[in-house]
């Protein structure tokens, strides 16, 4: 009945929307909208690999050139997922091999790849493009090797943050002499050196290249001689700054850096002393992003160098800025969007570095555009939180750890429940915000009232009772993931709001208070969602009421895994059957 | 809106006293009304390893990720911590005839005669008696130090400050080696 639109048109008006929750509500219209959608979408993005079946996946979008994947939940980031729990690439890798052979880009986090996944990528694909690698365990340097040599148009390879089996710098030596596609390389995170002359030629020919990070096995001098052939790059990680100053060397880099006249980001420095710094000073005015988070450099040559930095937009910093730093990062980086201070010592008995929540309140006062914000401090106050707020209202992201548990503001000795809710309420855009320091129940009240737009809330050493997560549960409408730590509750909360779990990706909880009793309880009522509990000691020989270690529950229509381990309990599983080894490879 | 029933009571009694501790025990933490509360005693605490076994003092409990910074991040600050400035100066100490290294911390010390001291524990031998002008005198043992031109001095020669900014390694010599660094045995 009706104007029915052909198909082609319909087609050429989806070939426009891009954001794929736009496409998913398309999808919703009717079956006729659902399957030209379907045929037609290009990029596929899985926020939870178990959520969803790779076979499934692969058969609704044929036309599939790019996806991207999740596995492990975000605190596997902290060792708080034991090793071996999931999030195999495996079951994807051979699904799309067999029914989107056309797919050219595949980007992975938090997954366990293996050199056999990446030897079938490169098999398979005969137009892979790009392979981004974040977080990821489970292969070797063979693996890259295998995608370096058979995959021709290779554009993009990235290694952030990978956990690889270093078996040497051969690897780099496997890109054929015909391979000139290379726009992007990132090996910052492997160990072994690689040939220079290798790295040198593979750069000369790749005209195109406009992101290089190495990793700190590359010299100075090699990062030298690779800056002369490739001055048009805009993203540069270098390798290690560690060779004793000697004022030829200092000449050359300084000369090799002010020949790169498009270089907009720069990281890697690990090991930079401050008599190098000057070295970059010519390419300050154009950077947009500058991460020395891996620079033991103090606050007097950290200033020298910020500010000259007047169009920077990231700045991602270790503590040994100080608040002082920060003063001048106000003054003279207006246009900064992303700050993320770290902790230069992580262990808790050893900070005595000047930056206080000063150093944060003068960046909010000072940077209009300021919008997504880290920060490692060791204690808080609320009227710093107030002022953060009030002078910050466009905050998207604010993610502020205290690092020591239960710090109240340490001026009143109040709990921080009032600068949280002037966070929550005064910043109406807030989508990803974690807390952290001394919180009541009543914190979290007001985080479920106001942060209506909050998709992602994590949470650590708080609350009173299950109230906390009664509110959170029965607010934050748009919430999306949860992750709790050490927080003292449970059962009633997380049974009261069942449904609303379906509502969202996932749930994390550890060292919390929740029954084996409430779980299997939660398991039988909700089909549609998995709950895990992973416990090293298996929780059915404990008595019902005993807490599990912690557990990870998430909505999916693929139904229970079948990969789990010995440590991770659902209520589907035979404990007989034991893990399936088809899963993994 | 506040749900009437469960979550009201809760809510007066502030004083639920909900506890923490290992699954399964009968044995918890209790969580007091004070701010600072006792940390969880959950198997989760566990001594962390940083990998360098030189530091002076032992290794405090920590809880397990936290402060939440990724393992990548840790490792990486953890080895350059021991080799900057101002955060411990690590040399390694050899003695002739000793088939092991040694690694001490130069800040530790304060003067000479400290030093001296703890290598002297440390290799079991004797020093002898340091005098400006003639080195050491009254054993087989000098105490030696590589600076940073790679020149091979007398431990003692330059004031304290100076020779640990400069000394990138030690050797304590023995024997016929000695001689030509002023001792007047």
């Amino acid at each position: 009945m009706g104007l029915r639109l052909p198909s082609k048109v319909l087609e050429h008006i989806l070939s426009f929307i891009d954001s794929n929750e736009d496409r998913n509500s398309v999808s919703l219209v009717c079956k006729s909208w659902f399957e030209t959608e379907r045929k037609t979408r290009k990029r596929v993005f899985v926020g939870n690999c178990y959520a969803v079946s790779p076979a499934a996946v692969a058969k609704r979008f044929p036309e599939v050139r790019s996806l991207t994947l999740k596995g492990k939940p975000h605190f596997a980031d902290y060792n708080l997922v034991p090793d071996g729990w999931g999030g195999y690439a495996w079951p994807w890798i051979e699904a799309m091999a067999a029914k989107c052979p056309s797919l050219e880009e595949i980007r992975l986090k938090r997954m366990v790849v293996t050199d056999e996944c990446l030897e079938k990528i490169a098999a398979s694909f005969k137009d892979f493009k790009v392979l981004v690698l974040t977080s990821c365990e489970g292969f070797s340097t063979d693996g890259i090797a295998a995608i370096a040599a058979t995959c021709r148009n290779l554009r993009v390879l990235e290694l952030r943050e990978c956990i690889v089996e270093d078996l040497g710098g051969d690897w780099l030596s496997y890109f054929p002499e015909t391979s000139t596609s290379l726009v992007s390389l990132d090996f910052s995170c492997l160990d072994s050196e690689v040939k220079i002359s290798d790295l040198e030629r593979l750069v000369s020919r790749s005209p195109n290249l406009k992101s290089l990070k190495l990793n700190p096995a590359v010299t100075l001098d090699g990062l030298v001689s690779l800056l002369r052939r490739a001055p048009q790059l805009t993203e540069l990680g270098t390798g290690s700054f560690a060779a004793q100053l000697k004022p030829e060397a200092f000449s050359k880099l300084s000369e090799a850096f002010s020949n790169c006249k498009q270089l907009q980001s720069l990281s890697g420095l690990w090991d930079v002393l401050p008599e190098y710094l000057p070295a970059l000073y010519s390419v300050c005015p154009g950077l947009t992003s500058l991460n020395l988070s891996y620079a033991t450099v103090r606050m007097p040559d950290l200033v020298e160098l910020l500010r000259r930095c007047s169009k920077l937009q990231k700045l991602w910093v270790m503590d040994l800025i100080e608040d002082k730093g920060l003063e001048a990062v106000a003054s003279y980086c207006k246009e900064l969007r992303e700050l993320r201070v770290f902790p230069s010592a992580p262990d808790l008995d050893e900070a005595n570095i000047p930056l206080t929540e000063q150093g944060l309140v003068f960046v909010s006062k000072g940077c209009r555009k300021l919008e997504s914000v880290l920060y490692f401090c060791v204690q808080f106050t609320n009227a710093a939180l107030l002022t953060i707020a009030r002078k910050r209202p466009n905050l998207k992201c604010f993610r502020l750890c205290v690092i020591e548990p239960f710090a109240p503001d340490y001026k009143t000795n109040e709990p921080l429940d009032k600068g949280f809710k002037a966070i929550a309420e005064g910043c109406k855009d807030l989508r990803r915000l974690s807390v952290s320091g001394l919180l009541s129940d009543k914190a979290f009240k007001y985080i479920g009232k106001h942060a209506k737009k909050v998709r992602m809330l994590s949470i650590a050493f708080a609350g009173d009772s299950d109230l906390m997560l009664h509110h959170l549960l029965s607010g934050c409408e748009s919430l999306k993931k949860l992750e709790i730590r050490d927080c003292p509750f449970g059962d009633t909360a997380l049974l009261e709001h069942a449904a609303k779990l379906e509502t969202m990706r996932s749930l994390w909880m550890s060292s919390c208070f929740v029954s084996f009793g409430a779980c299997k309880l939660l398991s039988q009522k909700m089909p549609r969602l998995n709950v895990e509990v992973i416990d090293e000691h298996p929780p059915e020989t404990r008595p019902e009421s005993s807490p599990v270690e912690r557990i990870y529950i998430y909505r999916t229509v693929a139904g229970p895994r079948m990969d789990t381990p010995e440590f991770v309990w659902t209520i589907h599983k035979n404990p007989e059957i034991g893990v399936s080894h088809l899963a993994i490879k | 809106m506040e749900k009437v029933g469960v979550y009201d009571e809760l809510d007066n009694l502030k004083a639920t006293e909900l506890r923490l501790g290992l699954p399964g025990t009968e044995e918890t933490v209790s969580c007091g009304k004070s701010n600072k509360r006792a940390l969880p005693n959950n198997t989760e605490k566990e001594i962390e390893s940083t990998g360098k076994t030189e530091t002076a003092s032992p290794p405090k409990a920590q809880i397990v990720g936290w402060p939440p910074v990724r393992s990548y991040r840790k490792n990486n600050i953890q080895t350059k911590k021991n080799e900057s400035e101002g955060q411990g100066n690590y040399v390694k100490v050899s003695m002739d005839g000793a088939p092991y290294l040694r690694k001490i911390d130069l800040t530790m010390y304060k003067q000479y005669p400290e030093l001296m001291k703890s290598l002297e524990n440390m290799f079991k031998f004797s020093v002898g008696e340091y005098f400006e002008r003639e080195g050491y005198k009254g054993s087989d043992f000098v105490p030696t130090y590589e600076d940073k031109d790679g020149d091979w001095m007398l431990v003692g020669d330059v004031p304290w400050e100076m020779f640990v900014s400069s000394c990138k390694r030690l050797r304590i010599m023995k024997g016929s080696e000695v001689k030509g660094l002023g001792c007047g045995v």
